[in-house]
C-alpha cells in the first residue's frame, strides 16, 4: 500500500536534483528495476486501491531510492569514515541496516560506525542500548558508546532526581548534541549520518513557521548540514516516509526497540506532529510537499545564525562564551540547576535562547528530547 | 483593557497605516471592494466608507479643492448557480447586500452582483459545473473555485474602470493561508500572497486589514452593529479544513501564535510586483515614497520576470520552470496548459488521465486560457536563462 502515493510527490522534486547530479548519478551503476507486476505499474498513476508491493519489491524499491538520494546528494566519499547515530529505534536501526547493505552492494567503500549515546536512564536507555549492542554483532558494524556520565558527570537519571521532571528535556536535548559531537570526534569520523525521516523534517518546517525561527526554517531542510562545525551531519531518509521505515522494519524483522522515553513527559504526540498524520491520510504526498516548500522558501541570505564561536570552558562551538551545555553544567555542579534555563543569570547574561523553546512550544511539537532518536 | 473607542480607533488606525504606507489608496482611484458579506469585507467596506467620507469632507472644506475624492465601488460574487443553497436564501441575502451598500451613502457605491458564471462569455452555467466536476480532489475543486473567483473579481473590475481591488483578508486568514500554502508545496509562491500591496494581476489587489485579526472584525461588527450576510459560505474541506483547524487549536492554546506565523511568512523575500506599479509613482506623496523605503520595498528593485500558474496565478518555481522549459515547443493548447501549470495545481486541479486532459481544458473560462498563452509564449526563452546553472552543458555531460 505505502508506495502507491510516492510518483506523484517526487517528480517535480526530483527534476532539479536529477539534472544536477546527471553526472554523478552517471557514475553509478543503475540496477535494473523491480520486475515484480505490481512494480511495474510503478510507472503509471497509481490510486490507493491498488494491491500492495510485493514484499521483494518493497526492499528493492526502498534500498535504491535511498542510494539514488545518497548519490545524487553526494552524501558520502570513498573511503569516508561515517558513524551512523543509533539509538536503538526503528529509525537508526533501519538506517544501520540499509546503509551497510548499500555500502556492500554498491561498493561505497565507507568504514561504518555505530554511535550511541548513554544518558544513564534506567528502564529506558540501558534497555535499547541492549538492542544496539546486538545491532552491532547482526550488521558487523564496531559501537562506540559515549555516556553522559562519562562526559558530564551526572546521569539523567541524576539529572532529574535534581531537577525533577519540568525541564529535563533541555538538558537531554543540549547534552546529547553533544555527546554525539564527542564520541564522533573520538571515533574520528568524517560525518555523522543520522535516522531523521521525511515526517520529522516536515514537522520541523512547521514549527519553525509557528516559533517564528526563519534562520532555523532556512537550514532546517538541508540533507547535509554542520559543514563549517567540526563533523557534518546527513539525513539519508529525507525523503523517506516514517510509513516506510516502520514497515520495512517490520518486514525484515529487525530489532529495535520501541518504548518512549520514560522522562518525556508528553506521551502525546505534539499539533504538529498529530497535523502531519491527519494530513498524510488526506494527502500522503503533503509531507513531501512541506519539504519542497521548505526548500523553495525565499528567505535573504541575510538572515543567519548567530556568529559562532568556541566555547572558552571546554572548547565547543558556541555562540557565546560559554556553550549551553557548560552553563547547564555549571548550574548542576553548584546545586543551581535552573540557571541556563528561564531568566536566572549565568555566565552568559542573555541566554534567552533554547529557553523559549522549552517554555513556549511545548505542547505544538513531539519530539523534545528526539525520542532519543538524534 | 480597551474601552470601545479605543479600540475602534486602534482597528481603524492599523487600517489606515496599511493604506497610506503602501499607497493602496490615492485620490484619483477608483476603488471596487470586494464584498462576501462576512466581517472582515464588511469592515473593509466600513472602513473604505469612511475614509472616502473623510476625504469628502475634506474635499469639501477645501478652498482650491485640488484633490479629488477616490471613488468606490462594491463586487458580489454571486455563486447561485453552483452553490448546495437554496437560491431563495442566497437572494435574501443579496438583498441584505444591497441595503448594506445602499445605506453606506454618500457618496453613492455602485454594487455589482456578478454571477460567478459570467466569467465565461455567454452562457457559462453548465461549463463552469462541468468544470468543477472534472476536479475530482475535494480541496483542489475548493481552491479552483477561490482562482476563479478571483478572475471574476478582476473580469469586472476591468470592465467596470476600477483600478484597484480592496480584499478584505486578515492575520487570521492569512495565518491560514501560509499553512497552506506550505503543506501544499508553494513554499515559493507564497510570499506572494500575503504582502500588503499584488500587483502581479491586471487590476492591483491590496490588503489593507492584514494586521487585524478576525475576533477585532467580529467584534467590531458587533460593537457597532455592523449587518452581516454569513449563510454564504460553507466550512472548508479536505486539507483547507484541516489547516483551520489547526491554526484555530494553535490559537486558543496561545493567543499570539497567528501573528508569529504571519510573521515568520512575512521574513520570506515578496516579488517584485508586491507593491504598487512603478506608473503611480508621480500621485504617491513623497512622504508615502519615504515610508515605503522604509519597509524596505525599493522602487527599482531589479525586477527578476517571473513565470504565472496560468490557474492559480502563482509564480513557478525551478523545478516548474524546468519542467516548463524541458517541454520544447508543445503539441496542443491543451499540453501546453498542464506543462505551464504549477505542481501544486498539477496534482490538485489537473485531471490525472492524460486523455481528459482536452475536456478539462475545453472546460475552462477565458481569463485562465489567456494566461497560459502569455506565460508559455513569453517566457521560454526566460526560461532557460533563468535555470541555466541547473542544466548541465552537453559538453560536460560528455566528459
Ligand atoms: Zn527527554
Ligand atoms: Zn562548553
Ligand atoms: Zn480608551
Ligand atoms: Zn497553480
Amino acid at each position: 500500500m505505502l508506495r502507491v502515493f510516492r510518483n506523484e510527490g517526487r517528480k517535480g522534486n526530483d527534476r532539479v536534483r536529477k539534472l544536477k547530479w546527471k553526472k554523478a548519478r552517471r557514475r553509478s551503476r543503475r540496477r535494473p528495476g523491480p520486475a515484480c507486476a505490481v512494480s511495474a505499474i510503478r510507472k503509471g498513476p497509481l490510486s490507493k486501491d491498488l494491491k500492495p508491493y510485493s514484499r521483494e519489491c518493497f526492499y528493492e524499491v526502498f534500498e535504491e531510492e535511498i542510494h539514488q538520494v545518497i548519490v545524487e546528494n553526494q552524501l558520502f566519499k570513498p573511503r569516508e569514515r561515517v558513524a551512523i547515530g543509533a539509538s536503538g529505534g526503528k529509525d537508526s536501526t533501519v538506517l544501520a541496516y540499509v546503509l551497510s547493505e548499500l555500502n556492500r552492494r554498491h561498493n561505497y567503500g565507507l568504514d561504518l560506525f555505530l554511535l550511541s549515546v548513554d544518558e544513564g536512564i534506567t528502564g529506558y536507555r540501558d534497555d535499547s542500548l541492549e538492542t544496539v549492542k546486538r545491532n552491532e554483532i547482526q550488521y558487523g558494524l564496531p559501537l562506540k558508546i559515549v555516556s553522559y556520565k562519562d562526559l558530564y558527570g551526572w546521569t539523567m537519571d541524576e539529572i532529574v532526581k535534581m531537577i525533577g521532571l519540568k525541564n529535563n528535556c533541555t538538558f537531554c536535548g543540549v547534552f546529547r548534541r553533544q555527546a554525539l559531537d564527542r564520541g564522533a570526534a573520538l571515533l574520528k569520523v568524517d560525518k555523522v549520518a543520522t535516522g531523521h525521516n521525511a515526517d520529522d523534517i516536515a514537522e520541523t518546517v512547521l514549527l519553525n513557521i509557528l516559533r517564528g525561527d526563519i534562520a532555523r526554517l532556512s537550514r532546517c531542510t538541508s540533507i547535509v548540514t554542520g559543514e563549517d562545525g567540526p563533523i557534518p551531519r546527513c539525513k539519508p531518509f529525507k525523503y523517506t516516509y516514517e510509513k516506510e521505515i516502520v514497515m520495512y522494519a517490520y518486514f525484515k524483522r529487525l530489532d529495535y526497540f520501541s518504548t518512549e522515553c520514560i522522562y518525556s513527559p508528553n506521551a502525546y504526540r505534539g499539533f504538529a506532529r498529530e497535523f502531519i498524520k491527519d494530513l498524510e491520510r488526506i494527502r500522503p504526498r503533503a509531507i513531501l510537499d512541506i519539504i519542497q516548500s521548505g526548500e523553495d522558501f525565499r528567505i535573504s541570505t541575510f538572515t543567519k545564525m548567530p556568529e559562532q564561536g568556541t566555547c572558552e570552558r571546554c572548547g565547543y562551538i558556541s555562540s557565546q562564551k560559554w556553550c549551553k551545555a557548560c552553563v547547564l553544567l555549571e548550574g548542576l555542579n553548584r546545586g543551581l540547576p535552573k540557571l541556563g534555563i528561564g531568566r536566572s543569570r549565568g555566565p552568559n547574561n542573555d541566554h534567552k535562547k533554547g529557553t523559549k523553546e522549552t517554555n513556549g512550544a511545548k505542547s505544538i511539537e513531539s519530539k523534545q528530547c528526539g525520542t532519543l532518536d538524534f | 483593557m480597551f474601552c470601545i473607542e479605543c479600540f475602534r480607533s486602534n482597528l481603524y488606525g492599523k487600517f489606515r497605516l496599511a493604506v497610506t504606507s503602501h499607497a493602496m489608496i490615492t485620490p484619483t482611484d477608483n476603488v471596487l471592494v470586494a464584498f462576501s458579506g462576512g466581517p472582515s469585507s464588511r469592515v473593509a467596506l466600513q472602513f473604505v466608507h469612511e475614509l472616502q467620507h473623510k476625504s469628502l469632507k475634506n474635499f469639501d472644506a477645501s478652498r482650491d479643492r485640488l484633490l479629488p475624492v477616490f471613488r468606490v465601488g462594491v463586487a458580489f460574487i454571486d455563486e447561485t448557480t453552483i452553490s448546495p443553497l437554496p437560491s431563495r436564501d442566497i437572494d435574501r441575502a443579496i438583498q441584505d447586500i444591497r441595503l448594506i451598500v445602499s445605506n453606506l451613502a454618500p457618496p453613492i457605491k455602485q454594487l455589482h452582483v456578478v454571477p460567478i458564471e459570467n466569467i465565461y462569455s455567454g452562457d457559462g452555467t453548465n461549463r463552469l459545473k462541468n468544470l468543477l466536476d472534472a476536479v475530482s480532489d475535494t480541496t483542489g475543486k475548493e481552491d479552483l473555485l477561490l482562482h476563479l473567483q478571483m478572475s471574476s473579481l478582476q473580469k469586472v473590475a476591468s470592465e467596470s474602470g476600477y483600478n484597484k481591488i480592496v480584499l478584505g483578508l486578515c492575520t487570521s486568514r492569512i495565518a491560514c493561508h501560509v499553512i497552506s500554502a506550505t503543506v501544499k508545496g508553494q513554499g515559493y509562491s507564497l510570499p506572494a500572497d500575503i504582502q500588503y500591496v499584488d500587483s502581479r494581476w491586471e487590476i492591483p489587489i491590496v490588503l489593507p486589514l492584514r494586521d487585524c485579526l478576525v475576533q477585532e472584525l467580529n467584534m467590531l461588527c458587533h460593537l457597532d452593529g455592523l449587518k452581516t450576510v454569513e449563510l454564504l459560505k460553507g466550512p472548508c474541506s479536505g486539507i483547507n479544513g484541516l489547516v483551520s483547524s489547526l491554526v484555530r487549536i494553535l490559537q486558543e492554546e496561545n493567543p499570539s501564535r497567528e501573528c508569529t506565523n504571519v510573521r515568520t511568512a512575512g521574513k520570506l523575500t515578496p516579488f517584485h510586483f508586491n507593491r504598487i506599479p512603478e506608473s503611480d509613482d508621480s500621485i504617491i506623496p513623497l512622504a508615502t515614497r519615504r515610508r515605503q523605503k522604509r519597509y524596505n520595498l525599493k522602487p527599482n528593485e531589479s525586477i527578476s520576470s517571473e513565470s504565472f500558474c496560468p490557474i492559480c496565478n502563482s509564480p513557478l518555481n525551478k523545478s516548474d520552470m524546468l519542467r516548463l522549459s524541458n517541454l520544447g515547443s508543445c503539441q496542443t493548447n491543451s499540453d501546453s496548459f498542464g506543462a505551464a501549470c504549477c505542481s501544486s495545481c498539477r496534482f490538485e486541479i489537473l485531471p490525472k488521465d492524460p486523455s481528459s486532459i482536452d475536456h478539462f481544458y475545453s472546460l475552462l473560462p477565458q481569463p485562465l486560457v489567456a494566461r497560459a498563452k502569455r506565460s508559455s509564449y513569453d517566457n521560454l526563452s526566460l526560461l532557460r536563462e533563468q535555470i541555466q546553472d541547473c542544466l548541465l552543458s552537453d559538453s560536460e555531460d560528455e566528459s
